[in-house]
């Protein structure tokens, strides 16, 4: 046990001197410590709608617009948009502890609300609602900015305010803004380490993914955890036992949803600027590749999933840009308008993602690394893992007998 | 007032053009569905591949010579048929058969991979923007008691029923149509009866991805073009039609189609008038989905389902 504790600590100190190590390598520097920031969001995210999907076995397709709800809250509530609109006296500068818990709870109150019309509906209907109302919600985004100009439409809200604490004035004049008593934005030393403003945002961030990941742990073996998972795999069996179907699944939403407001406004103060195209159908399927391929139900596993999934896209343009020219001008026997799109960084992107949804489905539904439990339900009927067969387990294909048990029958009739 | 009249006939026509094509997709969801109680997400790519392919063969047949005309058409479209048909083909086989037992959401979200990664590998052969389909007759306006329709959309919402009647007499008539029904009712005891439930369930998918392609390719002639994207709204959308109707329904899914296409275009034509410029037709992408939301609430089944058993 001990040692296991010991292993977290070593494994939180090397994502803490991460960014000083990624900064300091001169082809990596201060881009790349913005990208682990933003991957940093993505864990948030992924561990967010892990419990919707994962604990829960709701499939949520439309989790992006929670994001977009906390971005645009904080968007709306900490820059001068909504003075420059007409709307406000002052540009409002609210205080970050009341803006986060109103994301948190303005994105839980949508997601009770998007969720209690739905939950009657089996599970692959679900998918196709949540998608719709994510949509409406991105639609409504783009749209908004008459006859009242809220969201400035498809142009985005601009100079949102960095996360600071100032003298806890909830407004100011415009041009006026108060001394912040403590800014991300400003570069700090910390024993001769120089922490620039994205370092800072960074470390804030692992901050906050410690606590969603202890949170989900804590959410995972707790009683509703337990009841989630028990809905998830026998909703008639549940209900038998007593579970209160409904209030389980909304509960579940709303936690989830939280988790998606609380790192739309991290996202909105890191970014500086919000718009609509943050927030389509892509990044919502992007975040289900995160959570499936690391293993739906499995907190190590969505970490993985979403560090992996949220970096690699860097390092295939960094390829990419380094790669074309040489294709360029060595493949003729394709036509350069192909070779242009083939090698276009995010259509490569989003065809990984893609293959990455079949091949992991197809042939490891617990994905790349599932908690035990996980492992053991859909590999029912195998040999216990002794050391030896645990490679063999591992390899079983998903359509092996092993497959036929009868909960799974009753999930699919 | 016989001003507004016009503008209301107008507006169903449209509708009704619109609706044809939601029809022909939702077909495709709706069979296969009743079949093996799958969203087959992707199907709305094969519509958009069934669209671009035509318009590819339509520009490399007018570079040899041929310039575009009835028959180079549909020599496009039976190709763009085909290539449709191959791919439902193997996605069937090598991705839906091998999880027709595991849990519901394996084969959808896998399903969702199949459409990413197709619209993604389109826009690599046929780029980010919009392809123009060529003018193949040349487009006639026709007067309906003030309304005006082409001849092009005249001839898609006639083509669209003579497949749908084509359909319903296979469903209805033929062997290959009982074997589909009882497939539908209960696979093992379909089994039981001789009845090769893989061919059946491949031939679904065949007719789905076939008629598909069609609708693609009326997609792209209404609106003169077909771009990569197309794929996932009209699918989306014809999925709500699909439910409106009520899914594994053959009549729902044509009647959901039509329905859907007036309401949209109904609603996309009078919001801003409704609700005083406050919403305009740019919102109308919104009212598939509330649709669609709305008929879960209230009637689950869809309009014209069966009440069907909580089926967990």
């Amino acid at each position: 046990m001990k040692n296991q504790t010991a292993q977290y600590l070593l494994l939180i100190l090397a994502f803490v001197a991460l960014p000083f190590v990624v900064d300091s390598i001169p082809f990596l520097g201060p881009t790349w410590v913005r990208i682990l920031g933003f991957a940093m969001l993505y864990v948030l995210l992924a561990l967010g709608l892990n419990i919707v999907i994962g604990y829960a076995g709701l499939l949520d397709m439309g989790y992006i617009g929670f994001y977009a709800i906390g971005a645009y809250l904080y968007a709306l509530l900490a820059s001068p948009h909504l003075n420059m609109a007409g709307l406000v006296d002052g540009v409002l500068n609210w205080p970050l502890w009341v803006i986060i818990p109103l994301a948190a709870i303005a994105a839980a109150i949508c997601g009770v609300l998007i969720g209690a019309p739905v939950l009657k509906l089996r599970g692959d209907y679900l998918a196709i609602v949540t998608l719709g109302f994510g949509e409406i919600i991105r639609i409504f985004m783009n749209n908004l900015d008459q006859p009242v100009n809220i969201t400035n439409g498809p142009q985005g809200i601009s100079n949102i305010a960095p996360l600071h604490i100032d003298g806890g004035a909830w407004s100011h004049a415009a041009g006026q803004a108060p001394e912040a008593l403590l800014s991300l934005q400003t570069s700090w030393s910390l024993f001769g380490l120089k922490v620039t403003p994205v370092i800072s945002y960074y470390l804030f961030f692992l901050v906050v993914v410690i606590f969603a990941i202890v949170l989900s742990k804590r959410l995972e073996v707790s009683r509703i955890g337990r009841a989630w998972m028990a809905l998830r795999e026998d909703e008639v069996a549940a209900e038998a036992m007593g579970l209160n179907k409904r209030n389980l699944k909304l509960l579940a939403f709303a936690m989830g949803a939280t988790f998606g407001g609380v790192s739309g406004v991290l996202f909105s103060s890191y970014q500086g600027f919000v718009s609509p195209e943050s927030f389509t159908l892509m990044e919502s399927i992007m975040v289900l590749a995160m959570v499936v391929l690391g293993g739906m139900g499995s907190i190590r596993g969505v970490v993985l999933g979403a560090l992996i999934l949220s970096v690699m896209p860097e390092v295939f343009r960094d390829l990419v840009n380094w790669i074309q020219p040489f294709v360029m001008d060595n493949v003729t026997f394709v036509s350069r308008e192909v070779l242009r799109n083939v090698l276009d960084a995010s259509t490569l992107r989003m065809l990984v993602f893609g293959l990455a949804l079949i091949l992991v489905m197809r042939y490891r539904p617990e994905g790349l690394w599932p908690s035990n439990r996980r492992r053991a339900e859909l590999h029912d009927g195998d040999p216990e893992p002794t050391p030896a067969a645990t490679a063999l387990s591992t390899t079983v294909p998903a359509s092996t007998p092993a497959f036929d048990h009868p909960a799974q029958q009753a999930d699919k009739v | 007032m016989e001003g507004n009249f016009d503008i209301l006939l107008q507006q169903v026509l449209n509708g009704l053009v619109l609706g044809s094509i939601y029809a022909l997709v939702a077909l495709g969801y709706t069979m296969v569905y009743g079949i093996i109680g799958l969203i087959n997400f992707a199907h709305g790519e094969v519509v958009m591949v069934g669209a671009m392919v035509t318009i590819s063969v339509l520009s490399m047949l007018a570079g040899m010579g041929f310039a575009p005309g009835i028959l180079t058409l549909l020599l496009a479209i039976m190709v763009a048929a085909a290539v449709c048909m191959l791919m439902a083909q193997g996605m069937e086989k090598f991705a839906y058969r091998p999880l027709r037992k595991a849990p519901r959401l394996t084969p959808l979200i896998l399903a969702i991979g199949i459409s990413i990664a197709l619209q993604n590998l389109a826009m690599m052969i046929w780029g980010r923007g919009y392809k123009t389909f060529p003018e193949v007759v040349e487009t006639r306006p026709i007067e309906v008691f003030g309304a005006t329709v082409t001849n092009v959309q005249m001839s898609i919402m006639i083509i669209s029923v003579v497949i749908m009647l084509g359909l319903w007499l296979l469903v209805d008539k033929t062997r290959l149509g009982k074997a589909m029904r009882a497939t539908a009712q209960n696979q093992e005891v379909a089994g039981l009866m001789g009845i090769n439930i893989n061919r059946v369930i491949s031939a679904t998918f065949l007719i789905g991805a076939g008629l598909g392609a069609i609708a693609g390719v009326m997609r792209a002639v209404n609106y003169g073009q077909a771009d990569a994207y197309m794929g996932l709204l009209l699918g989306l959308k014809a999925f709500s039609a699909a439910v409106l109707g009520g899914i594994g329904n053959l009549f729902g899914a044509m009647a959901g189609g039509l329905l859907l296409g007036l309401i949209e275009s109904l609603a996309a034509g009078y919001t801003g008038h409704l609700t005083g410029g406050f919403l305009g037709a740019n919102y109308q992408d919104i009212f598939a989905f509330a649709v669609l939301i709305l008929v879960l609430l209230f009637r689950p089944n869809g309009l014209m389902g069966e009440r069907q058993a909580d089926r967990a």
